[in-house]
């Protein structure tokens, strides 16, 4: 298993990866919202913890259908499954490593970005702990609606409408931790119910997803 | 030694069987090849053995983790070079040396070169040599000799043969002739009757 998490960072990291293009669509986002507001930053200031959190969110589903939608393309995914690995020990591996190249490096930009859109300085520590607690689910989360639609040709449509549903709590929690702490409120609830949805999500969605593996397998 | 034992089976292609009654042992140094016209259900019947799908009736007896299987599609990462690819599926599968698959294949002059830049030849005979390095008794192959010349085949037929000595099996879906003694399975007759009506078609869960 360890294996497949190197192999697949190395795959990310090569060209043709997909490491950079969820960074590179959050940047773009995050500096074109000011042009499309306007410069007032008491509106940016109010809006930035939503725009931080949906371009995060967009970001990390641009790049979905790349993890299981590749090894499908080109057999592995029918090697993977005959392999001594369990098929959920695949499924958390890929999910983990499309975190490390998707989610950890929009954690680590967002505060230069949340200063493009003038965000309170008391939020920037919450900003990067929500992003911290929020994107592992994310990346699960999609993972499993990857492996939904995984059979299918140009399945992106469906897989988006599967998946975003399942974000919007993780969105609402997110943006409603930044808010509160920009505000100097207590932070522990929705923090407590954002953490509670990733490690769900990380608990149960590989099995859900190795199930829908093997029924497209067939 | 029986490697693997098909019982009364019967395996389906999108729900529909394709053959069925299906009865035969697979032993230690044996090799089955599979023939029959295109569409006949080769293919699904070595997705079956491999344990990518379930069996539509009867059983196929194997103890856990005696099947390689290699299809159509080698499972190669382009970016990677010819022995990151094997070195991968080496550490899947327990991490020994890939030396002897390398050296068997005549991949040696290639081994840092990307995936992506090898010829369809080239790229087939990776994907075979992938098979050395799973150390597992039955290889389970479909069409292994496509876009082989013959200089490939005969190498690919060498280490099937090495294999075989090592006290493994293979079942081969193909049409050409590798030169050794094989049992020829023809799975023609054993087409499913499509006038049976089977009362437990369930399309709605498949």
């Amino acid at each position: 298993m360890i294996r497949l998490f190197w192999r697949d960072l190395a795959l990310a990291f090569r060209s043709g990866g997909g490491f950079g293009l969820g960074l590179g669509f959050f940047l773009i986002l995050v500096t074109l919202v000011p042009f499309g507001v306007g410069p007032n930053s008491e509106r940016l200031m109010a809006i930035a913890p939503g725009i931080l959190w949906v371009g995060a969110l967009l970001a990390c589903l641009l790049s979905l259908d790349r993890i299981f939608a590749l090894d499908f393309e080109d057999g592995s995914l029918d090697l993977l499954a005959t392999a001594p690995i369990p098929l959920e020990g695949v499924v958390a591996v890929k999910a983990l490593a499309h975190w490390i190249t998707t989610g950890l490096p929009l954690v680590l930009a967002a505060p230069a970005l949340g200063f493009l859109l003038h965000l309170d300085s008391a939020a920037y520590r919450w900003l990067m702990v929500t992003l911290l607690i929020g994107t592992p689910a994310l990346s699960f989360i999609g993972a499993f609606g990857a492996a939904l639609t995984v059979g299918l040709k140009r399945g992106g449509l469906l897989m988006s409408l599967l998946v975003l549903p399942l974000y919007i709590p993780t969105l609402i929690f997110g943006a409603e931790v930044i808010r509160r702490g920009a505000g100097g409120f207590l932070v522990a609830t929705p923090l407590a119910m954002q953490a509670g949805i990733t490690a769900g999500s990380v608990a149960l969605l590989p099995f859900a997803a190795a199930a829908a593996i093997r029924v497209a397998l067939r | 030694m029986k490697l693997i034992s098909v019982k009364n089976l019967t395996v389906a292609r999108g729900g529909m069987p394709v053959l069925e009654g299906l009865n035969f042992d697979v032993s230690t140094g044996e090799i089955l090849v599979l023939r029959g016209p295109n569409g006949v259900g080769k293919t699904t019947l070595l997705r079956t053995l491999a344990g990518l799908q379930p069996p539509y009736e009867g059983t196929v007896d194997a103890a856990p983790d005696t099947v390689a299987y290699a299809a159509h599609a080698d499972g190669l990462k382009s970016t990677l070079t010819v022995r990151e690819n094997l070195m991968f599926w080496a550490g899947v599968y327990g991490g020994r040396d890939i030396e002897p698959a390398l050296r068997d294949f005549n991949l040696d002059s290639l081994s840092e070169r990307p995936a992506g830049n090898l010829s369809a030849g080239q790229k087939r005979r990776l994907g075979l040599a992938r098979l050395m390095v799973t150390h597992r008794p039955v290889w389970v192959l479909d069409e292994p000799t496509v876009s082989l010349d013959v200089a490939s085949v005969a190498l690919f037929a060498a280490a099937v043969k090495a294999h075989l000595a090592s006290g493994g099996a293979a079942i081969i879906a193909t049409h050409i002739q590798l030169g050794f003694e094989e049992t020829v399975f023809d799975v023609t007759p054993y087409k499913a009757r499509m006038d049976v009506v089977r009362d437990d078609f369930d399309e709605a869960f498949l």
